[in-house]
């Protein structure tokens, strides 16, 4: 019976060995793991901003209900509940008369004509409204809908979406084909991320493949065999990690004022502190699973076990 | 006890074994001889189950190498020590790692692999260049690797495929003379080559193929063909 221990401990040791022996080798495949996470980083960071851009995008839109001089209080809140009620509803916000009145002074305040114009006025010539957001773009048009019911008719002077409702719509098909592309792009790289990997790795393997048969002809166990590549995989894959998030930190913080400029919700820089230790982990995980994952199904192809 | 029973094996249609049959005994030397292409390799091959019979029985000690699982063929190859006519040094690693590797295999321990090493490297004139890789190494000295490899856990059974092919005639000397003392040891050593000069010296049995059958299996045999 073959201790355990001991095996454990050499396929460690010759997975080391492997590593530093095929040197030029070794340093050829780490890079192609380093330039594949990058890959990752760029799409990570494309799809923060994408997600804080499109998240801002339909932050921008609402539809306000305006309603006529004669609708109590008690009405409109009882129908802001009724809203807050529905899955489409993300907010809704009341705004009294007064409230009203109170922003428009504070927006014009500069503006003495109008300030005079307000104080000529026996009354607040504001009516009171709600603020609606919906919980994406398309459902706008729901929400129209449930105002536009009959009974809501009495109290309801006016409801803006009808206006807006061309910006809404074409705002919402850039929202979605921003997402669908998103996901797309980041497939489709993410792909050949992984082919070209996982194709470097095996070539370095396969030109090993001579040395796994000499082991197989001396009464290598299988694991004995793979268990050395399987350690290289996983040493691929955190130098691979460890280079490239080296790499991507300061052109991330670099880039962020940059990004700032067109995006000002967005700050990579503030990303990339908050989110160290997972993105340490996610380039640990990636370049991890790369490896080994490669290594193994190489070493099986040409094992043929 | 090594045994080949009506043994067969095909490539495709091309037939390269053709109902084999002989049997070896603990401490024998055998001398398998034949033309390239005559079917010595794939014998060697069949008997360390690299390859599958296409039918008969092959017999080696307490196994039926034809019938065991892919999982059991290393304990198999643990017991037998193989020598290449290409070597088949592990190029990445030094002659001391090389030979130690079929120990590491068998699971033994360090202090112990630190023993036995230097000592085989010793007895085949190969002491001091244990450090060095194979690239460094001359095609003799490499052969006196493989044959320190193929005996390092002293095996019963030593496979010698052409272990001379690659070498000048005085290390091809050197290394016969090696084979023949680890056969007086009491190792049994299958030799197969179609080298008439080693055969000839040799004058040990030899089993002489022809187009993948036994034409001649002679005790005290010369190279016939």
């Amino acid at each position: 019976m073959i201790p355990m221990a001991t095996t454990f401990f050499r396929i460690i040791k010759f997975g080391f060995q492997n590593f530093a022996r095929n040197g030029l080798l070794s340093a050829t495949t780490v890079a192609i793991l380093v330039m594949t996470l990058l890959v990752f980083n760029g799409l990570l960071m494309f799809g923060v901003i994408s997600k804080s851009a499109i998240a801002s995008l339909e932050d921008k839109i609402d539809i306000s209900v305006y309603f006529s001089a004669g609708a109590t209080e008690d009405q409109i809140l009882s129908l802001e509940k009724a809203l807050e009620s529905l899955p489409e509803v993300k907010s809704a916000d009341y705004i009294s008369q007064d409230k009203a009145l109170a922003i428009f002074k504070d927006r014009h305040k500069e503006d003495e004509a109008i300030a005079q114009a307000l104080n000529e006025l026996q009354a607040n010539p504001l009516l009171a409204s709600l603020n609606i957001k919906a919980q994406s773009p398309s459902q706008y048009q729901t929400i129209a809908g449930y105002l536009d019911s009959e009974n809501l008719k009495g109290i309801i002077d006016n409801v803006t979406y009808g206006e807006n409702r061309v910006v809404i719509d074409r705002l919402a098909r850039i929202v979605d084909t921003l997402r669908g592309a998103g996901w797309l792009t980041t497939l489709l790289f993410a792909a050949v991320a992984i082919l070209v990997t996982f194709n470097t790795i095996r070539l370095a393997i396969y030109s090993n493949r001579e040395e796994l048969g000499i082991m197989r002809l001396v009464g290598a166990s299988n694991k004995f065999i793979n268990g050395p590549y399987l350690v290289t995989g996983v040493i691929y894959g955190v130098l691979g990690g460890m280079i490239s998030l080296t790499l991507a930190a300061p052109a991330i913080v670099l880039a962020s004022p940059y990004v700032s400029i067109f995006i000002p919700e967005v700050s990579l820089a503030n990303y990339l502190l908050v989110h160290l230790p997972q993105l340490i982990f996610y380039h640990l995980a990636v370049g991890v699973t790369l490896g080994s994952v490669s290594a193994m199904v190489a070493v099986r192809r040409y094992l043929k076990i | 006890m090594i045994a080949f029973h009506n043994v067969s094996k095909h490539y495709n249609d091309q037939k390269v074994l053709e109902d084999i049959s002989f049997k070896i005994a603990p401490g024998e030397l055998v001398s398998i001889v034949g033309r390239s292409g005559a079917g010595k390799s794939t014998i060697i091959r069949l008997l360390i189950g690299e390859e599958k019979p296409a039918k008969g029985r092959i017999i080696f000690g307490p196994h039926e190498v034809n019938r065991m699982l892919p999982s059991e063929l290393p304990a198999l190859r643990r017991k037998v020590g193989i020598v290449f006519q290409d070597f088949k040094l592990l190029p990445t690693k030094t002659a001391h790692e090389n030979v130690a590797f079929a120990l590491e295999v068998e699971g033994r321990s360090q202090p112990e692999i630190e023993e036995l090493v230097p000592q085989m490297l010793d007895l085949v004139g190969l002491a001091d260049k244990g450090h060095l890789f194979p690239h460094e190494l001359s095609g003799g000295m490499k052969q006196r690797v493989a044959i320190a490899r193929a005996m390092i856990h002293r095996p019963s059974v030593i496979i010698a495929d052409e272990p001379t092919g690659n070498l000048d005639s005085y290390n091809a000397d050197e290394i016969v003379k090696l084979l023949l003392k680890i056969n007086e040891l009491g190792t049994t050593l299958i030799l197969a080559t179609h080298s008439r000069d080693i055969v000839n010296k040799v004058k040990r049995r030899v089993i002489t193929l022809d187009d993948g059958r036994i034409i001649k299996d002679d005790p005290h045999g010369d190279y016939i063909l």
